[in-house]
C-alpha cells in the first residue's frame, strides 16, 4: 500500500506492506534511520517519535496507520548543525555513551519540556522511565534534562 | 550524580580533560550509524533459524519447500559452511550452524536470504528440522556426572588441571599457604547468583557486502575486529586478507559482543547470493544470540583471628557455561582469582569450576567472574564482621590489600592498590537524610505498585569493596597496535582498531594524540582490520590502558621520524604489550613467574536501600562511590562509567535474571526480563582515587568492571541490613524479602 505523510515537514511517499511498522518504515524505506530498532515491542523507548505532537513507540504502529499524518523523528529537531536545546544538554552533560538510546530520550525529553518547562526530579524520572539505557545509570541523562530545562 | 551540568567550554582535548565526545552530536542527531542502520543498494536481509529445542539430535532438514518461497535468495545450513565448521574465541567446539545436533535453545541451525526481513521469516519457517529431544543437561551441579555433551574435551591440552568428570570446561584449584589452617572464628554461607544479560539496546547486527573477487567486508557491531576476523576466514575458507572487518555503530556491548553472532553467517549468505546481506536480530534472537553473565553457586567459610585478621579462605565455585566454552575457562580463572576479595588473606583453598550443559552458553560480561564472587565474599565478610561483633568498614580495613601483599595465587603486588584509601573515601560520603512520610508514592520502594502509605518501609545502609584485573591475564599475548600519520598540512590521522562501544575510547585515543603530538588537529580513521593490526579487545577494562599505550608509543616514533625527514610525511605503527604474564600452575593455582594478573582496578560503595517489608519491594535510595581510576583520563567519562556499571549490578541485585525451564528461554523480552529504568536508579556521588599505575601509560586504570563487580554486593547489603534476611541469592525477589522465613 502506497502511504503518504508528513516528517519533519516534508511530504514523503513509500510502499508498504500492511505488516510493517511505521518505525521499519522510517528506517528502511525513507531514509530516517535515527529512531532505533531496539526492542520492537514497546518495551524500550528508542524509536519514540513524535505523532501528530504526541510521543508513541514508532514500532507499535503500523506503518500505514501513519498515512496522511504528521510525523517529528529525532532528525527533524536540529536547525541544521546547530543542535536543538535539549541535543546539546545532552551532548555537554555526557549523557551519550553508546548513544543507541539517545534519539528516543532526546525526543521523549524535548516532548517533555514543551509540556512541562520545568520538571521536578520526579517528573524527570517518571517522564523518561519508559526509555531504557543500559550504559549511563540514568545520572547525566537527568543531568542533561535540567540543563536543557534551564537554558529554555 | 546529582550535579549541575557541565559548562561547554571546548578544551584542547588532552590527557585529564573534561573533553565532548566527538561522536555525540552525530548520536543525539540521530545521524550516527549503527550495524543495524546499515543499508545498501540491492541488499537483501538474513534470518537465522533457531533450534527451538536445548537438546535434540537432528535427524534431517528439509530446505526445499524455504527455497521456492517469494524473494527467497538463499537457504544455507552446515553443507554450505566451505571451511572450517565450528568456531570459537579460544576453543573453535561451538558450530557455524548445527550439523547433527544442537545443545542449547536458540542455536543457530539455517540461514535465509530474502528481499524482505519478512520473506526470510517466513521462508524459515518453511525450513522443516526434524529433531529427536535428548534429555538436557540443566542443572550444574549434576552436569558433571551426566553424559559429556563435548566428548572431545576441547579445553584439554591447553594446560589447565586435567579433570576427568564430564561436562568440565575447567576446574582451577588455588591453594595457598596451609589449606586446613584454623581460626579463631569461622562463617560459612552458600550463594546463588542468576543468569545475567548484558542486554545492550543496540541488537546484534551487521552488513556482509561480497567485494566481486571472492573475498567480503563485514560491517558490524563487535568488541574486537581482529579476533572476529581470525574466526570468520577458516570458516569460509579465505586468507585473512580477503575478509575485511569494518566496525560499525555498536550500540552497547557489556562482554555480550566477544562472540561471533552474524559474522560468519552474514558472509556465507553474501558470498552465496553474490549480494550484501543484512542481519538484524530481534529483541528475542538477541537475547538468544550471545553469551551471558555465568550463574554461579558459591560455597564459602572464612577463617579469621579473634581480632579479625583473615586466616583461610576456603571457597567453591561452580559456573554453568552453557553449551559452547566461549570464555568460560577465563571466568573461571577470574572468578577463583579474586574469590577472597581485595583482603589479604595469608592461606586459602579455593575451587572454581566451569561446566558445559544445556543451559544458554555464559562467556563474557561486565565484571567476568569477579562479580559473583564479589556478591558472596562481602556476604561473608559481613557475616564475619556480625559474629566478631567488629564494625564491618573496619573489618574491611584490617584486612585491605596494599602494594607489597600476596594475592592467594602468589602474585606480589607491585603496583597501585589503594584499598584501604578507596575503602575509606566511600565510608566518608554521606547519605541524605531519611525521608519522612507519607511521601509521593513514586518515593516509595516499589514506586507507583507500593499500594501501602509506607509503614512497612524499613531502611538499612550496606557496604562493598571489591576488585578486579585489568587486561588479559595467564600469559595471553595482549597487545594493542595504534599507526599514525603525520600529514603535510600538519594534522595527523590515527589508526587504532579499538572498538568504540560506548565506553569513550575514541576520546581516549584523541586525548593521548593531542597531548603526544601537542596538536589539535587530530582524526581518528575508521577502525577495520586492513589498516592496522589488532587492538585486542575492547574488554577486561584494557581498552583505555592498551591504546593509550599504543597510541603513546606511536605518535613518539612518528615525532622522532619527523625529525629525521622533516618536511615529508610520516606513517608509523607501533605495537604496545603490558608486562608479560604466566600462566597459573594447574595443579596449585600459583604463579609460574612474576604474574598471572597485570593490574587491579577496586572500588567501594555505600548503599542506602529502603524495604517495604510487607511487600517485599525494594528502593535504593542513594549510592555512594569510590573508585579506584588510577588516573581519570575524561573525568565526566569515567564518572559515566561508574553510574552506568552501577545500574547493570543494581540490576543483578534487584530484578535481572534470565528465566529458563529445561534449557528454555522464558523471558528473552524487555518486557519479561527487566532491566533498571530511570525510576530505579538512584543518585550515584562518586569519588574518584587516583593513584597511578606505575606500569601505565600516565598512570591510567580500566574503569569499567569494578562498579559492576561491588554495586551488587554493597545493594544487596542495605537490604540485608534493612530487613534482616541472608538473602544469599540475586537477584533478591520479593518473596526472598517478606515470604520466605531465613531458619
Amino acid at each position: 500500500m502506497r502511504i503518504s505523510l508528513t516528517i519533519n515537514g516534508e511530504q514523503h511517499q513509500a510502499d508498504c506492506w500492511e505488516g510493517e511498522s511505521l518505525l521499519f518504515a522510517l528506517r528502511e524505506k525513507l531514509g530516517f534511520p535515527g529512531s532505533k530498532n531496539a526492542c520492537e515491542q514497546g518495551e524500550c523507548g528508542s524509536c519514540s517519535v513524535l505523532l501528530d505532537g504526541t510521543l508513541v513507540c514508532a514500532c507499535l504502529v503500523l506503518a500505514v496507520q501513519a498515512d496522511g499524518h504528521d510525523v517529528t523523528t529525532v532528525e527533524g529537531l536540529a536547525d541544521g548543525d546547530t543542535l536543538h536545546v535539549v541535543q546539546q544538554a545532552f551532548v555537554d552533560a555526557g549523557a551519550v555513551q553508546c548513544g543507541f538510546c539517545t534519539p528516543g530520550l532526546v525526543v521523549a525529553t524535548a516532548d517533555l519540556l514543551k509540556r512541562v518547562p520545568s520538571p521536578t526530579d520526579d517528573e524527570i524520572r517518571e517522564a523518561l522511565s519508559g526509555n531504557l539505557c543500559r550504559c549511563t545509570g540514568y545520572a547525566k541523562i537527568f543531568d542533561a534534562v535540567r540543563l536543557a530545562a534551564s537554558l529554555s | 550524580m546529582t550535579q549541575t551540568a557541565t559548562p561547554r567550554t571546548l578544551q584542547v582535548g588532552k590527557i585529564g580533560e573534561l573533553v565532548p565526545r566527538i561522536d555525540a552530536p552525530p548520536k543525539v542527531k540521530g545521524e550516527f550509524a549503527y550495524a543495524s542502520d546499515l543499508i545498501v543498494p540491492g541488499m537483501l536481509w538474513g534470518h537465522t533459524v533457531r533450534s527451538p529445542h536445548a537438546h535434540a539430535r537432528i535427524l534431517s532438514i528439509d530446505i526445499s519447500e524455504a527455497l521456492t518461497m517469494a524473494g527467497v535468495h538463499a537457504v544455507l545450513t552446515h553443507e554450505d559452511v566451505p571451511g572450517k565448521k565450528t568456531y570459537g574465541l579460544e576453543f573453535a567446539d561451538q558450530p557455524v550452524l548445527a550439523i547433527d545436533r544442537v545443545l542449547y535453545y536458540g542455536e543457530s541451525v539455517a540461514l535465509v536470504a530474502a528481499e524482505h526481513p519478512e520473506q526470510a521469516r517466513r521462508a524459515a519457517e518453511k525450513i522443516r528440522v526434524e529433531y529427536e529431544p535428548l534429555d538436557p543437561v540443566t542443572d550444574m551441579e549434576l552436569a558433571t556426572e551426566q553424559p559429556d555433551l563435548h566428548p572431545e574435551r576441547p579445553t584439554r591440552g591447553h594446560g589447565y588441571f586435567d579433570d576427568q568428570r564430564p561436562n568440565v570446561v575447567r576446574h582451577m584449584l588455588i591453594k595457598h599457604g596451609d589449606i586446613d589452617a584454623e581460626g579463631d572464628v569461622s562463617v560459612s554461607g552458600v550463594y546463588d547468583i542468576g543468569i545475567q544479560d548484558q542486554a545492550f539496546l543496540g541488537p546484534e547486527s551487521g552488513l556482509a557486502v561480497p567485494d566481486g573477487e571472492g573475498g567480503v567486508d563485514i560491517y558490524v557491531a563487535t568488541q574486537w575486529l581482529h579476533v572476529d576476523r581470525a574466526q570468520v576466514a577458516p570458516c569460509l575458507d579465505l586468507p585473512l586478507e580477503q575478509v575485511r572487518i569494518h566496525l560499525a555503530g555498536v550500540g552497547g556491548a557489556f562482554g555480550g559482543r566477544e562472540d561471533l553472532s552474524m559474522q560468519v553467517h552474514g558472509a556465507l549468505l553474501a558470498l552465496h547470493t553474490n549480494r550484501p546481506v543484512k542481519i538484524v536480530y530481534n529483541r528475542e534472537e538477541s537475547f538468544t544470540g550471545h553469551v551471558h553473565r555465568h550463574p554461579a553457586r558459591i560455597w564459602c567459610e572464612h577463617r579469621a583471628t579473634r581480632e579479625g585478621r583473615l586466616v583461610n579462605v576456603r571457597m567453591r565455585i561452580l559456573l554453568d557455561g552453557g553449551a559452547y566454552a566461549s570464555s568460560s575457562t577465563a571466568v573461571a580463572s577470574n572468578a577463583g582469582s579474586f574469590a577472597a576479595g581485595p583482603y589479604e588473606v595469608p592461606n586459602a583453598f579455593i575451587e572454581s569450576t566451569a561446566v558445559y550443559s544445556n543451559n544458554p552458553p555464559c562467556g563474557a560480561m561486565r565484571g567476568f567472574g569477579a562479580v559473583q564472587t564479589c556478591f558472596a565474599s562481602e556476604a561473608q565478610m559481613d557475616k564475619l564482621a556480625a559474629a566478631l561483633e567488629i564494625d564491618p568498614i573496619e573489618l574491611r580495613l584490617l584486612n585491605a590489600l596494599k602494594p607489597g601483599d600476596v594475592l592467594p595465587t602468589g602474585q606480589v603486588i607491585t603496583g597501585s592498590m589503594p584499598i584501604a584509601e578507596t575503602i575509606r573515601a566511600a565510608a566518608a560520603l554521606e547519605p541524605p537524610p531519611e525521608e519522612a512520610l507519607p511521601r509521593d508514592v513514586l518515593r516509595l520502594p516499589g514506586g507507583a505498585g507500593n499500594t501501602t502509605n509506607g509503614e512497612g518501609v524499613h531502611r538499612g545502609v550496606g557496604f562493598g569493596v571489591g576488585f578486579k584485573n585489568i587486561a588479559y591475564s595467564e600469559g595471553f599475548d595482549d597487545y594493542c597496535a595504534a599507526r599514525v600519520r603525520l600529514l603535510a598540512d600538519g594534522s595527523a590521522e590515527i589508526h587504532c582498531a579499538a572498538a568504540e562501544v560506548g565506553q569513550g575510547v575514541t576520546g581516549v585515543i584523541l586525548q593521548v594524540a593531542r597531548t603526544e603530538l601537542g596538536i589539535e588537529d587530530v582524526r581518528l580513521a575508521p577502525g577495520q582490520t586492513s589498516t592496522v593490526d589488532s587492538a585486542g579487545s575492547a574488554s577486561a577494562s584494557r581498552m583505555t590502558w592498551m591504546a593509550a599505550g599504543a597510541v603513546r608509543d606511536a605518535c613518539r616514533a612518528a615525532l622522532e621520524e619527523q625529525q629525521r625527514r622533516p618536511g615529508e610525511e610520516v606513517d608509523v605503527e607501533k605495537i604496545y604489550r603490558h608486562a608479560r604474564t604466566t600462566p597459573l600452575d594447574p595443579e596449585t593455582g600459583q604463579i609460574t613467574g612474576e604474574r598471572a594478573h597485570v593490574a587491579f582496578a577496586a572500588c567501594a560503595m555505600k548503599v542506602v536501600a529502603e524495604v517495604d517489608v510487607d511487600l517485599g519491594l525494594t528502593r535504593i535510595v542513594w549510592i555512594g562511590c569510590a573508585q579506584d581510576v588510577g588516573k581519570a583520563v575524561n573525568p565526566q567519562q569515567v564518572e559515566g562509567q561508574i553510574e552506568g556499571g552501577t545500574a547493570q549490578g543494581l540490576g543483578l541485585a534487584l530484578m535481572e535474571e534470565i528465566q529458563t525451564r529445561d534449557g528454555l528461554i522464558t523471558n528473552a523480552s524487555f518486557t519479561d526480563y527487566l532491566i533498571p529504568t530511570a525510576l530505579d536508579m538512584p543518585p550515584v556521588e562518586s569519588v574518584l582515587i587516583e593513584d597511578p599505575e606505575p606500569d601505565a601509560p600516565y598512570g591510567v586504570k580500566g574503569v569499567g568492571e569494578p562498579p559492576t563487580v561491588v554495586s551488587t554486593a554493597a545493594i544487596v547489603a542495605a537490604l540485608r541490613a534493612a530487613t534482616g534476611r541472608e538473602l544469599t541469592r540475586v537477584p533478591v525477589k520479593p518473596d526472598d524479602i517478606c515470604l520466605v522465613s531465613d531458619t
